[in-house]
């Protein structure tokens, strides 16, 4: 089995207003040194074959993500 | 009598309120159901609130690959009059027939109340009926009601009358430039945030203002007809 991540996060423009609820929550932690936190998602695709960037990529273009709001990075892990 | 087709999808809640606004507003009403690619003759599409498959990935972003919906964006492109209503806004967006994304609302609160909106653009399928600058009176309920675009997006959505409603007295979920409606650039396609159909008789509704949505497409496609 081949797996192929996606991380997706939203655009640096988008406001985030999960992270930024983290982040408020952090001083009740006793951190104070965090600027801003963002809350993305990762996906883990696992091909039942080698892996397939080219066909990982078209999942994560149409449906992972959605380019208005979210951008991504693929790769290729090993999976253990 | 023209025939308005109502979608369910599986998490879809108001499928039954708007099918009752359309047939209330005098529509013969057509259920239409996510996994048939026929549309049955209808001559309207509206896809309604709720949380289809779950909002799981995104709101919309699975129902948009549902076999009806294919036909649905067939149909929009072709000029047949589209509503979205609240999640059927959502997938509007994710199915690239309005442009932009709505987003978590900014507080991250869930949003329940009547909110008042500013109509302004009535030169649309969904909003002839209306007058302009005319505030109305609807219900709103989202949790991801925040409608976001890049600036460009936004001012030529401004510069062609593409923003159909606003709202007043205070923004429920943070929305861009105070966003509840926009339509695409033919005018037939339209995605509201707020529920006209929970506003269509006195005893349940706060007013009667959401059924000029609805007579709005009934005099759009007799219009058509004529």
């Amino acid at each position: 089995m081949a797996r192929v991540v996606v991380d997706v996060m939203l655009k640096p423009e988008i406001l985030d207003p999960q992270g930024q609820a983290v982040a408020n929550a952090l001083p009740r932690l006793g951190v104070n040194d965090v600027a801003s936190v963002r809350i993305g998602r990762r996906v883990e695709i696992d091909f039942a074959g080698e892996a397939d960037l080219e066909r990982a990529r078209e999942i994560a273009d149409k449906l992972l993500a959605n380019p208005v709001i979210e951008d991504y990075e693929i790769r290729v892990v090993e999976a253990a | 009598m023209s025939k308005i087709g109502v979608v369910t999808f599986p998490g879809s809640l108001d499928d039954g309120d708007a099918a009752r606004a359309a047939r209330i507003s005098g529509a013969e009403v057509v259920r239409l159901w996510h996994a048939d690619p026929e549309l049955h003759g209808v001559d309207a599409v509206v896809l309604p609130g709720g949380f289809s498959y779950g909002d799981y990935l995104r709101c919309g972003a699975i129902a948009r690959f549902a076999p009806v919906m294919e036909a649905v964006a067939d149909a929009a492109r072709g000029g047949m009059p589209v509503m979205g209503i609240c999640n059927g806004f959502q997938i509007l967006c994710e199915a690239h027939l309005l442009p932009g994304a709505l987003t978590r609302n900014q507080h991250l609160h869930f949003r329940n109340r009547d909110q008042w909106l500013r109509m302004e653009n009535t030169d649309t399928a969904w909003t002839n009926h209306f007058t302009d600058r005319q505030e109305i009176l609807i219900p709103v309920k989202n949790g991801e009601g925040c409608y976001v675009a890049d600036q460009r997006t936004l001012d030529e959505l401004e510069a062609n009358g593409q923003i159909v409603a606003r709202y007043i007295r205070g923004n429920p979920n943070g929305s861009t430039r105070d966003i509840a409606a926009i339509r695409n650039e033919a005018g037939n396609v339209l995605g509201i945030m707020p529920h006209p159909e929970h506003a269509v008789e006195a005893l349940t509704g706060p007013s009667l203002d959401g059924l000029g949505f609805f007579s709005s497409v009934l005099r759009h496609l007799a219009g058509a007809a004529a």
